[in-house]
């Protein structure tokens, strides 16, 4: 049996990450919805393609490159605009996205809050698809707008059509994000851990990453699991927290990690840390 | 069953997933291209070809914000129009062709053409008298010429045509199909109740 240890955490120190993260995709969606809501017009557009204080254009590269696959060239601005998108992923660790721009993260974060207040059962359970799915789905959604034309998943995608709902008002992207949150709620982290290829694109983005976690005091881990029980993308943890014996790095390497430092946040025992410059591999 | 029972199964729903997706995005991605939209959903100034401007749109909703006078809308999901592309409806907001043509400044793609550099050589659509029994002036109920006076490129794109009509009327709206940049500015005038006398049929119609 474990035993808890006596020294617990304040809940503001337990959810500080958490509520860096929730404060950063409000700020992101209220710089959008300030214009249309209230007129002060600080970013136009969406996550798709915007404007940022009506000089800078930032463009999702994954849309860029479905619009450039469907034989269509893009205004040299929307170019440069999702370069700068990339490059400043493929500092942050790609998937950083997912963690604290995207809007469908609260969604699915909630599902799987509630899955864990309601012990609801896990649906398909052995049957779950593997989460490498969701770069199958990338190739898709490339192969698709190559073939057929059209910003394939554009079509589709929840996290813009929920974005749109909010800034734009129309009323469909709450229905998508309702799908997804439903869908997440029956399949444990179905949509964001296993179909989504935005995080996948994100994913291979991010594989140069700067900035990492690191189960840096990983000898004081007590097995408790709490870091497992919260993180998204729960596998990327034990290679680092366990690697030791092997001689592997504490940092992890994996790009499926979003980077939410929920695992440091409610460890009791500070084993996780954010780390800069990290070095990858071994040692 | 052991680890490969479980992997295999792993390996058949993951097979199942991506299938499926595959055959629901190709099936949407298609319905969409393929799909014909009502003729009074009418593309931004700068319009690409429908299935170019599929291609091109990055459903981001620049052009939209970027329209001073609230006319350019997205759709919604579930719509006749592509969830996230621009359009408007003329009968409820015509295009005042702004000079400076903002929408298609803001486009980031060139699905709205940053070469239209002069609003008047817009092809959005054209106008056309689409049901003549309900213009007055047609039908000799009046000399109704609202249409006319609402037409930004006023005398060229429209012209009253005098001449007894096979309705009794004595004038009747003509369209110049080379000065119609089909803003709708007429249908948005016209002055009977519901469907309008003259309406513009988008370009999606007109050159299918």
């Amino acid at each position: 049996m474990l035993r808890r240890p006596a020294r617990r955490r304040s809940l503001l120190r337990r959810n500080r990450w958490l509520l860096a993260r929730r404060a950063c995709q409000l700020v992101v969606l209220a710089l959008f919805m300030l214009g249309p809501w209230f007129g002060v017009w600080i970013a136009r557009g969406s996550l798709a393609s915007s404007e940022l204080l009506g000089v800078l254009n930032l463009t999702d590269p994954f849309v860029a490159l479905q619009t450039l696959l469907a034989r269509h060239s893009l205004e040299g601005r929307a170019l440069a605009g999702a370069a700068i998108v990339a490059v400043l992923y493929i500092l942050a660790g790609g998937r950083a996205y997912c963690a604290w721009v995207c809007p469908i993260n609260p969604v699915t974060d909630l599902a799987a809050w509630l899955r864990a207040r309601l012990h609801l059962p896990a649906l398909l359970g052995s049957m779950k698809p593997d989460r490498r799915l969701r770069h199958a789905v990338l190739a898709l959604a490339l192969v698709l707008s190559a073939l057929l034309g059209s910003v394939a998943w554009e079509t589709v995608n929840p996290i813009t059509l929920l974005q749109r709902a909010l800034v734009f008002g129309l009323a469909g992207g709450y229905g998508a994000a309702l799908a997804v949150f439903l869908l997440d709620l029956l399949v444990p982290r179905a949509w964001c851990g296993h179909l989504c290829p935005v995080g996948a694109f994100y994913n291979v983005l991010g594989r140069v990453a700067l900035v990492h976690v690191s189960a840096a005091r990983r000898e004081a881990c007590t097995h408790c699991g709490d870091c497992f029980r919260v993180c998204p993308e729960p596998h990327v943890i034990a290679p680092a927290l366990y690697g030791a014996p092997h001689g592997r790095s504490p940092v992890i390497q994996s790009a499926d990690c979003i980077r939410c430092a929920r695992c440091i946040d409610v460890c009791d025992e500070d084993v996780f840390r954010i780390d800069l410059l990290a070095r990858r591999g071994g040692g | 069953m052991g680890r490969s029972g479980i992997s295999r199964r792993k390996a058949l729903s993951s097979a199942l997933a991506l299938g499926a997706t595959a055959a629901l995005l190709g099936a949407h991605v298609h319905a969409e291209r393929t799909r014909v939209l009502p003729q009074d959903r009418i593309r931004p100034p700068g319009a690409l070809r429908e299935r170019d401007f599929l291609d091109a749109c990055m459903r981001c909703g620049l052009c939209v914000q970027a329209c001073p006078y609230d006319t350019l809308r997205l759709a919604d999901l579930n719509r006749p129009v592509p969830a996230g592309t621009p359009y408007f409806v003329a009968r409820e907001t015509p295009c005042e062709m702004c000079e400076t043509i903002p929408c298609a400044a803001a486009c980031p793609t060139g699905a709205l053409l940053p070469s239209l550099t002069d609003i008047r050589d817009a092809d959005m659509g054209l106008a056309e008298l689409g049901t003549p029994e309900r213009c007055l002036s047609y039908i000799g109920a009046a000399y109704c010429d609202s249409c006319y006076k609402a037409c930004p490129i006023k005398g060229q794109a429209i012209r009253m045509q005098h001449g007894r009509t096979p309705r009794g009327g004595n004038f009747k709206p003509v369209v110049d199909p080379d000065r119609c940049t089909g803003c709708g500015r007429c249908e948005n005038a016209c002055v009977v109740e519901g469907v309008a006398a003259i309406t513009v049929r988008a370009n999606h119609v007109t050159h299918r």
